[in-house]
């Protein structure tokens, strides 16, 4: 019998978090961010969280709703743009944010779901990146030491997933979730299509289940579009 | 006449080659794309995980889930492929990207680049432009020549947090387009309308002028 790691809702599935715990969140601005669990989180109202995340979310939506309710204490993003209630935080102290490339947060995650504890990295050599961090030349080039990320839970959204957990995502809303739900001690991930074990195809899955530690099938998907381009049918 | 920003697209649309793997940045950088060559194949790539970029898509067929670096509703062409974060940035990591092009607010006579932070002022972070400065093997920046209060933005030394050291080969701006050598910026082609006397003024790093000048072709 297959390993059954299915969970009621997102409110079970986040129940364990707790105040000061460091979460990473996968999505790429509004795009494939576990919206069920984000909405759970900010009804638990648990805080103090470190919350590494591509993006922070806009004022009204994604990871902007627990900045909101000044949830978070420390954010580790490489780009938080769009979003006033964020600068207001960080200009005025309430909000620790480290910036760091978005590469280098990719592999970190990765790395860590590798079992590596640090890897060396290019980006950021010669800015204020490289502060602190020690650097090795490697073939006549300069790269950073950069460690793994350890989180405590890692939350991530897939488009369908199976009762054991493993996972395959839609589009470019993969991004971040693949390497970010390696990455977590404990995994949740929220799919919109849950189905039993046997039913997706074992050559199509992008995550082996192993990595994940609770699924669930979200309910309510906004999934709200940033920037909305396009073109017209005669151009 | 100084460039519009459709011209600058449209000269560096020029440099592309068959079969390079691009990656263009937000604002100028994809107007390129616009511009592609007849007879020239080349394939965009996404940060965010697409590699195969396509145009906008007609109206109500935008995709939540199919979207651009620059968060912006995009499609899929015949041979694209979707990735997650750690790909993406490897393929850009090990060098298969063969041409970058990226906007930014100064660019040294060394080829440093700076486009992310303004101290205490923008603080929006530098996505995956460290990343891809650190490790693309032809960067290019489109930009203007001055900012909007006529400070010349071709510099000896950025005055801004870098983004990367030593990276830029070209610069394409409104008024002409510049090679970065040892002797700092090399004025290659100016704009119609425009002077190298102009160009003179408005650069504050080290300039100087290809024996080879010629106007710009648009």
């Amino acid at each position: 019998m297959a390993i059954n790691k299915t969970v009621k809702d997102a409110d079970e599935a986040i129940r364990d978090v707790f105040p000061g715990a460091t979460l990473l969140f996968g999505g790429f601005g509004l795009c494939g961010i576990p919206e069920n669990c984000i909405a759970a989180l900010v009804k638990k109202g648990v805080n103090q969280l470190t919350c590494i995340s591509n993006n922070a979310g806009i004022d009204d939506f994604g990871i902007g709703l627990m900045l909101k309710k000044k949830q978070i204490k420390k954010m580790i993003s490489s780009y938080v743009g769009e979003n006033a209630e964020f600068e207001r935080q960080l200009l005025s102290g309430e909000l620790e944010v480290e910036l760091i490339p978005q590469g280098t947060l990719a592999t970190r995650c990765l790395a860590a779901g590798y079992g590596i504890p640090a890897v060396y990295l290019p980006a950021g050599v010669g800015t204020e990146v490289a502060e602190g961090k020690e650097t090795r030349n490697f073939n006549g080039k300069n790269y950073l030491m950069e460690y793994a990320f350890e989180a405590d839970f890692a939350i991530v959204k897939a488009w369908k997933g199976d009762t054991c957990g493993n996972l395959i995502y839609k589009e470019t809303a993969r991004n971040f979730n693949p390497v970010m739900a390696m990455a977590g001690k404990i995994t949740i991930a929220e799919v919109e299509q849950l189905v039993p074990a046997g039913e997706l195809n074992p050559d199509h899955i992008h995550t082996p289940g192993i990595y994940i530690k609770r699924i669930f099938q979200g309910s309510n998907y906004e999934k709200r579009i940033e920037k909305i381009t396009v073109r017209k049918r005669n151009s | 006449m100084a460039l519009t920003k459709e011209q600058i697209a449209q000269r560096i649309a020029r440099e592309l080659k068959n079969g390079y793997y691009v990656n263009l940045g937000i604002g100028i950088p994809t107007l390129v794309a616009n511009y592609i060559p007849a007879g020239i194949n080349v394939e965009l790539q996404s940060e965010n995980g697409l590699l195969g970029m396509g145009p906008f898509p007609f109206e109500g067929e935008e995709d939540a889930d199919l979207i651009n670096a620059g968060k912006q509703t995009v499609t899929t062409l015949p041979g694209s492929v979707f990735f997650d974060s750690a790909v993406s940035f490897g393929m850009i990591r090990a060098g298969r990207i063969d041409f970058t092009v990226l906007g930014a607010m100064e660019v040294s006579e060394k080829g440093d680049i700076a486009n992310w932070k303004i101290p205490g002022k923008m603080v929006k972070g530098m996505g995956g432009a460290m990343d891809l400065v650190a490790s693309a093997k032809n960067i290019i920046v489109a930009m203007q020549h001055t900012d909007p209060r006529g400070n010349s933005k071709l510099l000896s030394t950025c005055t801004l947090p870098l983004t990367g050291v030593g990276c830029v080969k070209k610069v394409v701006t409104d008024l002409g387009v510049f090679d970065i050598i040892e002797e700092g910026f090399c004025c290659i082609e100016y704009a119609q309308g425009v002077t190298i006397d102009e160009i003179k003024t408005k650069t504050a790093g080290r300039l100087t002028i290809s024996a080879d000048v010629k106007e710009m072709a648009i």
